[in-house]
């Protein structure tokens, strides 16, 4: 961003603090995450870096808390890995198709009460976490789901769907009705038009929505804090237990993994709100 | 003027009104039914849950359960003088059936939220009441332990005779029903909840303040370069979002620990001196640096899609009618920002006030907040009641700016991503 050069000095001197202040706060947001990063790969079981590693040299490096996170007796990353996948990935399928079939009716305009059933459905996302925890571990306890996967799956669900839904929503609200009428008038039926005309136009929004709900039910502990047993830990629940108890290198080993995991999904994500607005005619 | 009442007609020979209100009803029906589903779910699994809990917070059932014959007896006492004996053999015979059932260890714990020192006065009774002679159980009570004897106890037994109660209410606003049944204060040394609620308050209210400083330039740095740039530095926004919140939490108890990065650059620069290292976990500072950093995206996110709609030639035309840049900002840009500022405070204050996670884990004994306690309520003390009861406090605060946040922003507006 270069200034005119009619710019005045102690504007200029404004203009560069104000660029400091940017970089300074970009900094804070980003180089936490970049720390965890050389530290797994610590050959030392301390977290604090060595005078090896600030040496750069090689010895001080190893990729032995990564071996532990895999091979390791007594780990239960593997476990934890199984289950959260599992419970992610049966929670985002069930708030994706619950969240888009809601959407649909939400985004029609005959839709009564529109605002009130939104703020209902919304309102997972609004609550405190530790409210809802206490709230669906009373229920599943009474239904007989507490520590079980279909009763994290369901928690997850009622956690994921808000985001499905607003991500739909929006992209709904940029919707050309008038080709799904262009289909009923050609003789296809609303099923068929839904599958062939609808589903290809918002897909994009979908799938940033199931992106949403898969990340919330990959990332959410407090939940399953009170519903899981020890067979249905997961990662997020081992890091809180590793956290609380002591810090171990193996953690930020995982933790390095989830970083990955989650540039990919930021990537994709990225890519599809990208599609999404040029389909929807938003040019910036 | 016949032709202004006839009716249009279909081709069917319905009125055209009918057969329109017809088709709208059915519009009306069919997206319901679209949204039915997800609704049902919500509301089996999540509305009524919340709305148990209010009935846990206010039930007190049990020790009304658990003691039937007594409380019938207790009727005509008037709490004055210790009970007649009626009330004792009434007491005797329930507690008898309560050990039969093994259940006399939950009537100690319940009654011992209402007065300390229930519990061993309990137990003593089931040992000494097993060679019990029949008649007298006054007297013999009494001889059990002196606090028998003593009518502030069979008070607080009275007390707990009601079905219903807001004690778990008064309980979290460290006020209690004395025997006169005033509500009063606790003692000063014991208001824990009071100070944890302020906390609460004062955490989540600099968080977002801290939040806004930070993010208002960098959404506006980011609205205002060219896209090429900004779609780099928006990664670094968005990746924090992505990235798991332990994680997060995780590099910050690195970084904030005695021998950690942070503390080393202190030292490095001569801040501090190396044995006399700053402490910034486990403490309101942890808990300050790591909700600000973590919630800092949901304050850029908004703003930055707010500052993205304001035409630049807004702030030139304000600098060309002779207002310095300043005026033009402050007269200009700041006001069309409102709507944004709005949203990502009220955004980033609902979601502090109820943070758990990070301030377990870096906010030590003097970071925690009012969630940490409703936690600790339902896993170690086992007190559900009152963890509802404080679960419900918390929420009717979120839903006041839970309401705001849709009246101002409306809550389809919110933008994700």
């Amino acid at each position: 961003m270069a200034l005119p050069k009619y710019t005045e000095p102690h504007y200029r001197i404004w203009h560069y603090i104000y660029l400091t202040i940017c970089a300074a706060v970009f900094f804070f947001l980003i180089a936490p995450l970049f720390v965890i990063f050389p530290l797994s790969f610590n050959a030392e079981e301390f977290l604090v870096f060595s005078d090896g590693m600030k040496r750069l040299d090689p010895d001080a490096f190893s990729l032995r808390w990564y071996q532990d996170m895999i091979y390791g007796t007594k780990n239960p990353w593997g476990l934890a890995a199984k289950n959260s996948f599992i419970i992610a990935i049966f929670a985002t399928i069930g708030s994706v198709l619950l969240g888009t079939v809601a959407a649909l009716g939400l985004s029609s305009r005959h839709m009564p009460y529109k605002g009130l059933i939104m703020a209902v459905l919304i309102s997972p996302m609004i609550v405190p976490l530790i409210i809802s925890g206490v709230a669906i571990f009373f229920f599943m306890a009474k239904v007989g789901l507490a520590a079980t996967h279909t009763g994290i799956v369901l928690a997850h669900i009622i956690l994921g769907t808000p985001f499905v839904v607003i991500t739909v929503t929006a992209t709904l609200s940029g919707f050309d009705h008038s080709v799904t009428r262009a289909a009923a008038s050609l003789g296809s039926n609303p099923v068929n038009t839904f599958m062939k005309i609808t589903l290809p136009l918002i897909l994009p929004g979908v799938i940033s929505g199931g992106l949403f709900a898969f990340v919330t039910s990959f990332d959410e502990v407090v939940v399953v804090l009170f519903l899981a047993g020890l067979e249905n830990t997961t990662i997020p629940v081992q890091m809180w237990t590793g956290l609380r108890e002591q810090l171990s290198p193996t953690i930020l080993a995982v933790a390095t993994c989830l970083i990955i995991l989650s540039t990919l999904i930021l990537v994709t994500a990225e890519l599809l709100r990208r599609r999404s607005e040029r389909l929807r005619g938003i040019n910036r | 003027m016949s032709s202004e009442n006839r009716q249009i007609l279909t081709t069917d020979g319905i009125p055209l009104e009918v057969s329109l209100k017809k088709a709208e009803k059915k519009n009306k029906i069919r997206a319901f039914l679209l949204v039915a589903p997800l609704l049902l779910f919500i509301i089996i699994t999540y509305v009524f849950p919340i709305g148990d809990m209010l009935m846990r917070s206010v039930d007190d059932k049990m020790v009304t359960e658990m003691l039937p014959k007594t409380y019938k007896s207790m009727e005509k006492w008037d709490g004055k003088e210790l009970p007649p004996e009626e009330v004792f053999k009434a007491f005797y015979i329930d507690f008898q059936k309560l050990i039969e059932e093994e259940r006399e260890g939950k009537l100690s714990t319940q009654l011992n939220y209402t007065k300390n020192g229930f519990k061993s006065i309990i137990k003593k009774l089931r040992r000494k009441s097993k060679s019990f002679e029949e008649g007298n159980y006054k007297e013999q009570i009494m001889a059990v332990h002196r606090r028998w004897a003593d009518v502030e106890y069979w008070r607080a037994i009275k007390r707990r005779a009601p079905a219903y109660t807001y004690q778990k209410y008064l309980k979290g606003m460290d006020m209690y029903e004395n025997e006169k049944g005033d509500i009063v204060n606790v003692a000063e040394d014991r208001r824990i909840h009071r100070i944890l609620w302020l906390r609460t308050l004062e955490i989540a209210f600099f968080v977002t303040v801290f939040c806004f400083l930070m993010a208002y330039p960098i959404a506006h740095l980011l609205a205002t370069l060219p896209m090429k740039y900004s779609n780099l530095l928006m990664i670094c926004v968005l990746l924090p979002f992505w990235t798991s919140l332990l994680v997060r939490t995780a590099s910050w108890m690195i970084l904030l620990q005695q021998q950690g990065i942070v503390n080393d650059f202190f030292v490095t620069i001569g801040l501090v001196t190396d044995d006399n290292r700053v402490e910034m976990m486990y403490n309101k500072t942890g808990s300050y640096v790591a909700m600000t950093q973590i919630l800092l995206p949901f304050m850029v996110l908004p703003l930055y899609s707010v500052m993205k709609t304001i035409s630049p030639s807004l702030m030139r035309a304000g600098k060309s009618l002779g207002g310095t840049p300043f005026v033009a900002f402050w007269k200009v840009y700041f006001p069309l920002t409102i709507p944004g500022i709005g949203a990502g405070c009220l955004l980033v204050f609902i979601l502090a006030i109820g943070y758990y996670i990070t301030p377990a884990l870096v906010g030590g004994a003097s970071g925690t907040l009012i969630s940490n306690q409703i936690a600790f309520h339902m896993k170690s003390t086992l007190d559900w009641s009152f963890a509802s009861a404080m679960g419900l406090m918390l929420l009717s605060g979120v839903l006041v700016i839970y309401w705001l946040y849709n009246k101002l922003v409306g809550i389809d507006n919110i933008k994700l991503g």
